[in-house]
């Protein structure tokens, strides 16, 4: 089974995240030239303006008004692009598969930043559940994604430290990470992909047709 | 929950008209703006939001009704939008009465909420998809539909017919001269360098406003003219009634008469949305990236004039004020500074609103949401509680308004709210305090 995961199915989830991806991208681009003012709207400048004043922690004055908030959502969009990238175990793997030789992140720093992750994705559940305005347009498939996003952070960690029988636990971390990347283009996750294109198409507008600032 | 009491209000406009529709065509309407008018912005919006909620707190009405969840910018497109998108069509009349009231009277397509979006979602946009749909399907609250009939048929939004309009703009010469002796109201003064823009309710109720601009131009010495006949108007209800083709036709005679007129620019009154209108939905529209001549708004027309020593200041206005950002012409056109020193120019005690600038909160009256008129007066007041703290918080004697529609709203929020403080536009303060030529 652990072969299986490590072999036929990181390959299904790497073409199916890139291939979906790419899919989307194309589709999207398409679609944006039947919108008709999207092209001729985009600005480099205006565009990048909003894209970093977002990129930026309290950037904006949405920001400054959730401290806590702004501060726990950078750090897990951090940790959850980076600690599955760069932590020893995958190092180790890319290397055995591929040879490639990988920059990896020390164990204690890959805990934290797994924690968070963790840490995170429970609270924004609760958020969901505890504050009215966003419990309101709550679905069944937001908390399910949430907990699709801290599934393979919790089984990897649970299997590093051994709580929880190594073998298994290690092959559901393997499954939950393929279902995750899977999930990725067709799901509300794929604001990975949207967000610099929404947040530059509105700093253009902002920006250069409506002379004013949109953070 | 939304209030029940707006839920029960009756328009003859929105619910006489949904009672005429078949299910069929309310699907094949709904599928057809979803699938040949929108395309890569409502795929990426509907796939990106992830439902977190942090658009609620900037929207007036989810504040003024004590953070009620169903007024969060996110709710008013899941209970119509993404709902239409979710059934494929399949709504019932319950559904449009309810979308209705959300998108012409709870949300004044001001799009602050855009600027607490994280990924930049344009919820106005999606909002006016919704009206664009519902006018198609003939429901639109029967105040702002007769505007907008009125457009279709005078092309001005308030039934001034062609003799009333000479009439008025006579009349306002004569009145402007027993003020200042030899202010005149060009008319089709071609080459002249501006062409002077106004909105039907100035002809129709606030004639005085036409007189004031005479001797603006006057004192300062500009070579100006106003359109004889249709063309005049492009206040333009119909971008918000979603009558998308009635708007192009307005914008499309208004820039025709300036372009018959030769002008170097226009300069359009102190209105917010028919700047909005000329400047960019209604050559969007069009297919043009700007408009075929340069248009600046009265504010920024004061700002140069007083900047440049053309208009100087006699005396200022001793009252305390504050001044309203509009948001087709502050988060619409960035101009907020120049704003501010018009009205520092003019008043002796300027005190600001919090927030300001872009961020400061919508009046709940433009966006055609004034236009709904009596039926739905109450349910916007309720929407702007926030708006009459925020006034009342400056303690200031007169709110300064260089908008239509946040003229009448805040006024209607002064009455309402009993703040006793009055409003006004800013040519009304000029006239009052610019240096007169000896007669």
């Amino acid at each position: 089974m652990y072969e299986i995961i490590r072999g036929p199915l990181v390959w299904i989830a790497f073409i199916g995240f890139f291939g979906g991806m790419a899919y989307q991208f194309i589709n999207m681009a398409r679609l944006a030239k039947k919108d008709r003012v999207v092209y001729p709207t985009l600005s480099a400048k205006f565009g990048m303006r909003s894209v970093l004043h977002w990129l930026v922690p309290f950037g904006g004055r949405n920001m400054q008004l959730h401290p806590f908030f702004t501060v726990l959502s950078f750090a897990f969009h951090v940790c959850v692009l980076v600690t599955p990238l760069f932590l020893m175990g995958h190092a180790v793997l890319w290397q055995e598969s591929w040879g490639i030789r990988w920059w990896s992140l020390p164990e204690a720093v890959a805990d934290v930043m797994t924690l968070v992750v963790i840490f995170a994705c429970v609270f924004f559940i609760i958020r969901r559940l505890v504050r009215p305005e966003v419990r309101n347009v709550s679905y069944p498939s937001d908390f399910v994604l949430a907990l699709l996003v801290m599934a393979p952070f919790a089984t990897g960690f649970a299997a590093h430290h051994q709580w929880l029988p190594y073998k298994p636990m290690i092959i559901i971390h393997g499954l939950s990470g393929v279902l995750w990347l899977l999930a990725i283009p067709w799901t509300r996750l794929v604001h990975m992909l949207w967000f610099p294109f929404t947040r530059a198409y509105m700093g253009s507008e902002f920006g250069s047709v409506r002379h004013s600032r949109d953070w | 929950m939304a209030d029940l009491q707006d839920i029960a209000i009756i328009d003859p406009g929105v619910d006489d008209n949904i009672a005429k529709l078949t299910p069929e065509r309310i699907e094949t309407t709904i599928n057809k703006v979803l699938t040949e008018e929108c395309s890569a912005r409502l795929e990426a919006y509907r796939q990106t939001c992830v439902h977190c909620g942090l658009c609620a707190e900037a929207c007036q009405s989810y504040i003024s009704r004590n953070g009620d969840p169903d007024y969060a910018p996110v709710a008013k497109v899941e209970d119509t939008l993404w709902e239409m998108v979710k059934r494929k069509g399949k709504v019932d009349a319950e559904f449009l009465h309810n979308a209705a009231r959300i998108a012409f009277i709870d949300c004044g397509a001001c799009r602050r909420c855009s600027m607490y979006c994280p990924f930049g979602i344009d919820i106005s946009y999606l909002i006016m998809t919704v009206r664009r749909i519902l006018n198609l399907l003939g429901v639109v609250p029967q105040y702002l539909q007769d505007t907008t009939n009125s457009h279709a048929a005078t092309m001005n939004q308030m039934w001034v017919q062609q003799d009333d309009w000479i009439d008025t703009l006579m009349w306002q010469e004569e009145d402007a001269q027993a003020e200042l002796a030899g202010t005149r109201i060009p008319l089709d003064k071609e080459g002249a360098e501006i062409m002077y823009s106004i909105i039907g309710p100035e002809p129709k109720i606030l004639a005085q406003l036409i007189a004031n601009m005479a001797i603006i131009f006057k004192v300062a010495g500009a070579d100006w003219t106003m359109p004889s006949t249709d063309g005049w108007d492009n206040s333009n209800m119909a971008m918000y009634s979603g009558d998308f083709e009635t708007m192009g036709r307005v914008e499309r005679l208004h820039w025709e008469r300036a372009m018959q007129l030769k002008v170097k620019r226009v300069v359009m009154g102190e209105c917010g949305h028919a700047y909005r209108g000329a400047v960019y939905d209604g050559p969007r529209w069009l297919g043009w990236t700007k408009p075929p001549i340069p248009m600046v708004h009265a504010v920024e027309y004061y700002y140069e004039l007083i900047k440049s020593g053309r208009l100087k200041i006699a005396r200022k206005i001793k009252e305390s004020v504050t001044v309203q950002d509009p948001c087709n012409i502050v988060r619409g056109r960035g101009l907020h500074d120049k704003l501010r020193y018009v009205v520092n120019a003019i008043c002796e005690d300027f005190r600001d609103m919090d927030p300001r600038y872009e961020h400061n909160y919508c009046c709940q009256a433009g966006g055609g949401l004034i236009n709904c008129g009596p039926p739905w007066k109450l349910s916007r007041m309720k929407s702007n509680k926030v708006k009459a703290e925020q006034i009342a918080e400056t303690g200031a004697h007169t709110v300064i308004t260089p908008c239509h529609n946040c003229h009448s709203g805040i006024e209607d929020i002064i009455g309402h709210y009993k703040l006793g403080c009055h409003v006004s536009f800013i040519s009304e303060m000029l006239v009052k305090t610019i240096e007169m030529p000896e007669a």
